[in-house]
């Protein structure tokens, strides 16, 4: 179904505007016009489809459920859940503040948050449209694993000292243990479809700059750099590219949708998957912004931890995967 | 008159509800004073989880959304 997207690129690019096949130029724009029109329509139609299952949850019941659940199951329990609600990093404080006076440890709340902007319905349907389904678990296995992991480490070290004072006072008391606000609302279609309508245009809003942004670069990525450029330069072989990879990854900051054209064009350039994969995931799963943001409510030195602890994770997966890489069957350009 | 305090991390949406909330009281010529409250001490007194959230002469009456011109006009008479 989306090959009608290439043959709409093919009709643009190079039968209307002209534009030669197999130039740097001509295969930059086909990749952006494709990637642009295949991106946004699966936006659209996807956002609108789990906004209308997903209208009555909301951050108070995934608390309720989340209050009181024992570790193990809840480290999984905060990744799946993370992994469902939208999420934006300007509502990181509230939810951490919300969910640390809830009494809930600071660990799984943290496994939410790695995994909440790592893994959503967009991220999986794009990884799936554009790279196949193999690439497209094991982003999944990723996202999960360093979120519950990491959570798992955080508690470990007790990282509910290095909070901020007010709110380490108020994860002691548990102050909001007995909120409610966990009730499911009884919503009819029509109130379904309006909240669905609503959640297109808003994240459509936030979103589309990202897909601009990362579909250019990954078109430039495709048109301008020469094939075994990155081979050469930048493959397999050379242990410390996975961690600097993350490195630069980690304070640059983009979308989930903006990443994987970006992603596409790389491993289609013969970038091994498990650096691919290292160096998107760091850009997606932590940012100088947030960082700031959580500063609110997390001391430097809870800060510095999650920042070593996210470079030591992904640049271990990153590792693993470039190991496992000769034994996966879909490689560079599954779903192109 | 009424105290209007939108609270939320300094977001757009919370910016935007602000404004909107203005707007709304001079159109219907009600006296309104409208603060911005960003500390994450705020959120957490009223227990907010998510942003923008709207507190009306101390009583939280929205959270989650920018809200509609129809709740404001209900907050301000």
């Amino acid at each position: 179904m989306l090959e009608i997207f290439a043959r709409l690129a093919t009709l643009v690019v190079h039968d209307l505007i002209g534009l030669e096949a197999g130039t740097g130029l001509g295969d930059a724009a086909h990749f952006f016009v494709e990637d642009t029109l295949k991106i946004l329509f699966l936006l659209a139609v996807l956002i609108y489809l789990i906004a209308l299952v997903r209208a009555s949850l909301n951050v108070e019941r995934v608390r309720a459920f989340l209050a009181g659940k024992a570790q193990i199951l809840g480290y999984l329990l905060g990744s799946t859940f993370g992994a469902v609600t939208p999420f934006c990093s300007c509502s990181s404080v509230p939810l951490f503040i919300g969910f640390a006076s809830a009494r809930i440890p600071v660990g799984v709340t943290m496994a939410f948050l790695i995994t909440s902007p790592m893994i959503n319905e967009v991220a999986v349907v794009l990884l799936w449209g554009l790279l196949g389904w193999e690439l497209t678990l094991i982003y999944i296995a990723v996202g999960f694993l360093v979120g519950m992991l990491g959570g798992a480490f955080l508690d470990a070290i007790r990282a509910e000292r290095y909070l901020q004072p007010f709110l380490a006072q108020a994860y002691q008391q548990g102050s909001a243990a007995a909120a409610g606000g966990g009730e499911a609302q009884r919503l009819t279609l029509r109130q379904r479809h309006d909240f669905a309508r609503k959640e297109v245009g808003e994240i459509f809003g936030r979103v589309w700059k990202w897909v601009l942004i990362g579909v250019a670069l990954g078109a430039a990525l495709h048109g301008f750099v020469p094939d075994g450029w990155i081979e050469e330069n930048l493959g397999a072989g050379h242990w410390w590219q996975v961690p600097a990879a993350v490195l630069v990854g980690i304070p640059l900051y983009t979308n989930i949708t903006g990443v994987v054209p970006v992603m596409e064009s790389l491993i289609l350039k013969g970038l091994p998957i498990g650096t691919t994969l290292a160096f998107c995931m760091s850009t997606v799963a932590a940012s100088f912004p947030e960082f700031v943001l959580l500063k609110q409510v997390m001391l430097w030195r809870l800060l510095a931890i999650l920042f070593a602890l996210l470079l030591v994770a992904f640049t271990l997966s990153g590792w693993l995967l470039n190991l496992v890489e000769p034994w996966l069957t879909t490689g560079a350009g599954a779903g192109g | 008159m009424r105290e209007i305090k939108v609270l939320g991390s300094g977001c757009a949406k919370c910016n935007n509800t602000a404004e909107r909330i203005e707007a709304k009281a001079s159109e219907l010529g009600v006296e309104a004073r409208v603060t911005k409250e960003t500390s994450p001490e705020a959120l957490m007194q009223y227990g907010v989880m998510s942003t923008p959230a709207v507190v009306v002469d101390g009583q939280l009456v929205h959270s989650g959304s920018m809200p509609e011109p129809g709740q404001i006009q209900e907050w301000l008479q």
